[in-house]
């Protein structure tokens, strides 16, 4: 295990930013904190790189806790702070031999660590300049260098695309996924299709509190508890809806199946089944053997919006 | 230890990246050498000590002014989170940045030797007072450096990091002026506070530890001081 979180919370005066949150993170999951503005996914990250100290609970990394080792857990955390802070009178190379000193790289590794995280995270060109006068997408690159000089078992980035262009997120989430290979990479972000793109966990967070953890498309189709299926067929001649009905109902996994409205001989037919179970072929089969003439057929694909947009609003 | 190293270099790298350090030096030999060469030939004698008078004057300003960013503005920026999230302790991150604002104030000193070689040419002059005059300029500057750290701390803003370090300086420097107004007791409390009792003594040539004990003690206290404050946000 790579991460446990026990119980925590962080509390500013009545505002309870982390409301008891508990979860785990194993090597080489790329995890995305899922959530509103304000929810506590900074704090979070904050607490597990020992920036602040959490009211109640623990934090275990790598079978340390915070707490007695922030020292040693720090070692194995690159981190990517929200806004991505950077020293602007510095050059790019200055600063990356400064973090790699801190990180506690080896002296003589420390030219040829700058020398990769330069060339991987694609800043050879501005690699003489001062960070103040980067671009914002480069000064996000060298964000990302010093999180990643000296290796780290673990990466934190809190909002690691926020102000890039659109190319730039590409690059960058295909940064991330392979990074995810070998590290565990946790990130915050609140655009969803990153964390369709990057993560193979999320977590939903809202008000301090995990709402939802998953796989994204766990969450996509399981959320509803059911699959849904829309179907247009032409009212074949000598048929109505029920007889219809009886036909489709000797699928196993059916659950219900609605009429939701007949129009110009063209029946549109909602299909419920169990959670997991795709019956688009049977549905088509069925179709098939009778000489129906099938017009439509799609699974809806509850989008991560929805589930989010549920979620949150749900607690509000 | 390493890390303060570390943290020191890039501090002093850039005071002389920026302009920082060459204005303050400027100013600083500069007025300095105008306090001391318009009183020289009017008081006739072959000594520094109208320039040793007059140094601490100007360290009320040149303490807080060098010190003020060195904090507030890793807050500001938030790059003390980046320093924080590091594998290093917060008191190296205070004592580094202490460390090189005190080498400055010794850089921006060692071109007022040429008044003390002038003089040398001019007369002869005691060497005690100018060994004990330096010694007690840097530890003023010190005390006055470790005070601005510890302004720096309290604020996200650079001007009022100055004010407060300038008036935490200039009361700890007028302290032994007012001491005629001071009931009997306290007189003595007062004056061993004051900076500027224990820097006459050693800039008389007097070297006594009680003096040396109070520099280090008020330097140890004030970064000690804001080693606290840093680390704040962490305590639960």
């Amino acid at each position: 295990m790579s991460i446990i979180v026990e119980n925590l919370s962080k509390h500013y005066g009545n505002l309870r930013a982390v409301d008891n949150i508990s979860f785990e993170i194993h090597h080489g999951e790329i995890v995305g904190f899922l959530g509103p503005n304000g929810a506590g996914k900074t704090t979070t990250m904050r607490i597990l790189t020992s920036y602040l100290a959490p009211t109640s609970g623990d934090v275990i990394i790598e079978g340390k806790n915070i707490k007695d080792n922030s020292l040693q857990t720090r070692r194995l955390i690159g981190y990517l702070p929200e806004s991505n802070p950077l020293y602007s009178d510095m050059n790019v190379l200055d600063y990356l031999e400064f973090v790699a000193k801190l990180q506690g790289v080896e002296k003589t590794k420390i030219s040829k660590r700058v020398r990769e995280m330069i060339g991987v995270c694609g800043i050879n060109e501005v690699k003489h300049m001062d960070i103040g006068q980067l671009s914002k997408g480069y000064r996000q690159r060298v964000g990302l260098a010093q999180a990643m000089i000296h290796d780290p078992k673990i990466l934190i980035m809190d909002e690691p695309t926020s102000g890039l262009d659109p190319n730039q997120i590409v690059e960058i989430r295909n940064l991330i996924r392979q990074l995810g290979r070998e590290k565990t990479v946790i990130l915050s972000t609140h655009i969803l299709p990153e964390v369709q793109a990057t993560c193979n966990r999320v977590l939903i967070i809202n008000k301090g509190k995990i709402v939802a953890d998953g796989t994204p498309s766990e969450l996509q189709s399981g959320f509803h508890g059911y699959e849904r299926i829309f179907v247009e067929i032409e009212k074949p001649d000598g048929y109505d809806f029920e007889m219809l009905q009886v036909k489709f109902n000797t699928l196993p996994s059916i659950k219900q199946i609605t009429l939701l409205y007949e129009k110009d001989g063209i029946l549109r037919i909602k299909f419920e089944s169990e959670k997991g179970a795709d019956i688009r072929k049977q549905i088509y089969q069925i179709c098939r053997d009778n000489n129906f003439n099938l017009i439509e057929l799609h699974r809806e694909q509850t989008s991560l919006e929805d589930v989010f947009h549920q979620l949150t609003l749900e607690a509000a | 230890m390493e890390n303060i190293i570390t943290i020191f270099k890039k501090e002093l790298k850039s005071y002389f990246d920026s302009a920082m350090a060459y204005i303050i030096i400027v100013v600083f030999v500069g007025l300095l050498g105008w306090f001391f060469t318009s009183s020289l030939f009017l008081v006739n004698l072959a000594t520094l000590r109208s320039f040793f008078e007059t140094a601490p004057f100007l360290l009320l300003f040149f303490g807080p002014a060098i010190t003020m960013r060195l904090i507030s503005e890793e807050k500001k920026s938030g790059t003390i989170e980046l320093l924080a999230t590091k594998p290093i302790q917060d008191y190296e991150i205070i004592i580094g940045k202490f460390l090189s604002a005190w080498i400055l104030f010794v850089i921006a000193l060692l071109p007022t030797l040429i008044y003390y070689f002038t003089i040398t040419i001019l007369g002869d002059i005691e060497l005690g007072p100018v060994i004990g005059g330096y010694l007690g300029l840097i530890l003023v500057g010190g005390v006055f450096i470790a005070i601005g750290i510890f302004g720096s701390t309290l604020t996200e803003n650079q001007v009022v990091a100055f004010i407060i370090s300038f008036l935490f300086v200039f009361i700890l420097f007028i302290l032994d002026k007012i001491l005629i107004f001071a009931p009997g007791f306290l007189a003595s409390i007062l004056e061993f506070i004051s900076i500027d009792y224990h820097f006459s003594n050693i800039a008389r040539g007097v070297i006594d530890t009680r003096d040396l004990i109070y520099y280090i003690s008020a330097i140890v206290l004030m970064l000690y001081l804001s080693t606290i404050v840093i680390s704040k946000r962490r305590w639960a």
